[in-house]
């Protein structure tokens, strides 16, 4: 009984562990200068509490600070195509879209903020 | 665009206007005038308080120089339904049908101390900065529109439909009420809105952009030594536009 027992909770981990094996981990461009306004850890837990707090100093108040700013996080992390074109952050495969497809996290930001940087949006 | 629900109140625009007299420039005003910018980390201040002075002798009547300048700023796109279109400024024609006497001056926000718009709006997306412009939170708002119905200038716009090709500094999306900003992007970097730019290069100068409260900008000088109209002074609302020659 025991035999059966640990051969089936083998056979199930086997499973579960090839099935994460062929899950393809988010894989996005580097992002432009040295390092984030952050610590990379503390981005990827806390990225939306910073970019929550900065809209509501930058849109009521008007602190303009760029540190925490979409915009910042746009023009550093947008990449660009063999044309020089940029490519929109929240594309798959971009440095948003890499993580929210893979975590399943609908993003609404770029429905009315530009996903690339300004000097290309220029006419 | 023709709006019928508008022409009551061009024409009441019309009347009252007509009965102020035409003024003279005054010589050496200056177009634009702005305080010393704030730091780009410092809130903005109850101190200051943006106004615009729009001079309609010097408004051309054909002229959109305004109402282009706005469009390019913002990127607002046209959506192919006229009366969907996005229109944070206007050019309004008012009409004095006693004499046939027209003028022409560009409406927008207000920007209104006692905004109606922020009266009613539920969700305390309509605001007003510290500095007196009035504005909207896109992220808190849900489009219900109450704004719109609520402000007496027709200054507020909706957008029915997605946008693309929006500029970094001036987000925009479906579902949302917007309006005249004052540029507030480019005058926190010390520059003036679009708008007053554009009507400075085209040499007509109609527009004066400057801080009401600092007695040293010629905006302030101008509205302390001319004459000049609030439109709807009936409402008090203490408008932060003013119009000469209106």
């Amino acid at each position: 009984m025991t035999q059966r027992f640990v051969m089936a909770l083998l056979i199930i981990l086997s499973l579960a562990t090839s099935s994460i094996a062929d899950v393809t981990l988010p894989s996005y461009p580097k992002g432009k200068g040295e390092h984030c306004v952050e610590p990379t850890d503390v981005m990827r837990r806390d990225h939306f509490e910073y970019l929550m707090h900065h809209r509501q100093i930058s849109v009521h108040l008007g602190v303009r600070s760029k540190r925490h700013s979409l915009v910042g996080c746009v023009d550093c992390h947008a990449s660009q195509a063999d044309d020089g074109a940029y490519i929109p952050v929240n594309e798959p495969g971009q440095f948003c879209g890499s993580c929210h497809i893979y975590t399943a996290v609908k993003i609404d930001c770029f429905s009315c903020h530009a996903a690339v940087p300004d000097a290309v949006v220029k006419q | 665009m023709t709006d019928p629900a508008n022409k009551p109140r061009r024409r009441f625009l019309g009347r009252t206007g007509a009965s102020t007299a035409l003024l003279a420039l005054v010589p050496g005003v200056k177009l634009v005038d702005l305080a010393l910018a704030k730091d780009e980390d410092e809130p903005a201040s109850v101190k200051t308080r943006w106004g615009l002075l729009v001079d309609a002798n010097r408004c051309v009547t054909d002229c959109q120089a305004c109402v282009s300048a706005c469009e390019d700023e913002h990127a607002l796109a046209k959506t192919g339904t006229a009366r969907l279109d996005p229109q944070w400024i206007r050019k309004v024609e008012l009409v004095d049908e006693s004499n046939d006497r027209s003028l022409s001056i560009p409406l927008m926000c207000q920007h209104c101390e006692d905004a109606p718009c922020v009266d009613v709006c539920p969700t305390g997306a309509s605001f007003k900065r510290a500095d007196g412009m009035v504005l909207v939170d896109k992220h808190t708002c849900i489009g219900c529109r109450y704004c719109m119905m609520a402000c007496p200038f027709n200054a507020r716009s909706f957008v029915h439909g997605e946008v693309t090709g929006q500029k970094s500094y001036s987000p925009r999306g479906k579902g949302t009420v917007e309006s005249c900003t004052l540029c507030v992007h480019r005058v926190d970097q010390d520059r003036a809105p679009a708008c007053v730019e554009s009507c400075a290069v085209d040499g007509h100068g109609a527009l004066t952009f400057g801080d009401l409260n600092d007695s040293e900008s010629t905006v302030s000088k101008t509205v302390r030594s001319q004459p000049h109209r609030e439109l709807r002074p009936d409402l008090a609302l203490n408008t932060g536009v003013r119009y000469r020659g209106v």
